[in-house]
């Protein structure tokens, strides 16, 4: 490629590394579920995410075009934190199983509206990706709307515990729709979309299970949660990449 | 150029190669294969076989490729295994073939009906009211255990009619 922007790249490793870093802390439910099933749920669910990301990143060192070129394991795992553009909603530590309800429904919410946009790329390689994507988020979606559709309309404990964990997750929600300047450059190119274009969809969605679930929409945070996209993180993102990581380091070029 | 019935020999077990996660399917009935052709490779006449992966995440596709590449390998053919993203796959591609022997086996081929009801929007939310028919008794009195099932593909269920578990081939 030519005259390769450097934004087109940040956009990508932005989608790439959300997926990516998701997965692992969804990875971190295997055998902590509430149930056998929902152990298989969020692994698949995981899966499903890490899939994405190989797509994402492989085509983000295809853009970059490097020499040698960066391929999947060498964006995933050789870079350091500030590197990373994932928003922070994604990096935060698993709680109860409600948060990760509240963080599953607006996450996929999202990424729904997100990849259901992207099917108009001028990207090609990324239009096929979102046309895969689309069809397993609308799958994670529905999985997280069931839950908090229980939970929320389920015992008085059920409730009053969903309800704690929206309001614990909601600071982190804003960030996903920020215009940051990648995606801002991407929406101009039609590579991309608008994150701030996607946020009356997400939140109208998540607004219409709350309400179903009886549950309350949070009150607006008094902060949020910002600067992912630029790669500045919380504390615990070193962490999940010290883990995340740490084989591959340990050991380059290992296979098995 | 490569020998017109040798390369239909290749096409012929490439398209027989079982699914490695659910081996009484070929990719074939899945609909994985996209196009077979004779081609170029690496210099030496060879076969190109394009194929589009069921999930982002299925481990299986590394196999299946594997799988592939191993079925020239065996004539003594290169083989070239192209990945193709667009159109995405789906359950709607499966044979009718591959629908009959997945019942057989035990499993609920995809009904063409996605587990929820209906289009994004203004939450058509709920538990949801499928059918599906068990493949062991016919009966359509099963209900959903887990939406999510022993591989990515498949959703967990179990019959009321005749008590057993079954696996559903979800419709992606």
């Amino acid at each position: 490629m030519s005259s390769t922007d450097v934004r087109h790249v940040h956009y990508l490793l932005g989608l790439g590394d959300d997926a990516l870093v998701y997965a692992q802390r969804l990875g971190e439910w295997l055998t902590h579920a509430p149930q056998i099933e929902e152990d298989m749920a969020l692994g698949n669910v995981g899966l499903d995410l890490v899939g994405q990301a190989r797509s994402l990143l492989t085509r983000a060192g295809e853009v970059e075009g490097a020499d040698p070129l960066r391929d999947e394991d060498d964006l995933a795992m050789l870079r350091d934190e500030r590197e990373f553009r994932n928003v922070q909603l994604v990096e935060q530590p698993r709680a109860d199983f409600a948060h990760e309800m509240a963080r599953l429904l607006w996450f996929s919410t999202y990424q729904r509206e997100l990849y259901a946009a992207l099917l108009d790329s001028t990207d090609e390689t990324l239009a096929g990706i979102a046309a895969k994507a689309v069809k397993e988020v609308d799958y994670h979606r529905d999985h997280a709307t069931q839950w908090v559709l229980r939970l929320g309309d389920g015992t008085p404990e059920s409730h009053e515990r969903m309800q704690a964990a929206l309001v614990a997750v909601h600071p982190y929600v804003a960030e996903l729709g920020e215009d940051h300047e990648a995606a801002r450059w991407a929406a101009e190119q039609g590579v991309g979309v608008l994150p701030s274009s996607l946020t009356d969809a997400v939140n109208g969605y998540v607004a219409g299970v709350l309400e179903q679930a009886t549950l309350t929409p949070p009150d607006p945070p008094r902060w949020h949660a910002r600067g992912g996209r630029e790669g500045v993180h919380s504390e615990v993102m070193g962490y999940l990449l010290a883990e995340m990581q740490h084989l591959h380091r340990s050991h380059p070029g290992a296979t098995w | 150029m490569l020998d017109a019935d040798l390369a239909a020999q290749v096409e012929q077990d490439m398209r027989a190669v079982p699914d490695p996660e659910i081996p009484v399917i070929t990719i074939d009935d899945l609909g994985v294969i996209r196009q077979v052709e004779t081609a170029d490779v690496d210099g030496r006449p060879g076969m190109r076989v394009t194929i589009t992966p069921t999930y982002s995440g299925c481990p299986a596709m590394h196999a299946m490729a594997d799988a592939l590449a191993e079925a020239g390998r065996a004539h003594g053919i290169p083989v070239e295994v192209v990945t193709r993203l667009s159109p995405a796959w789906t359950t709607d591609w499966m044979s009718e073939e591959g629908r009959d022997k997945l019942r057989r086996f035990g499993i609920a081929p995809p009904t063409g009906e996605r587990a929820h009801a209906g289009p994004p929007g203004p939450v058509p939310v709920g538990l949801q009211l499928r059918v599906v028919t068990c493949p062991q008794c016919g009966s359509d009195d099963t209900e959903e255990v887990a939406r999510f099932g022993s591989t990515a593909c498949k959703a967990l269920r179990r019959c009321l009619a005749c008590r057993e578990p079954f696996d559903e081939f979800k419709t992606i």
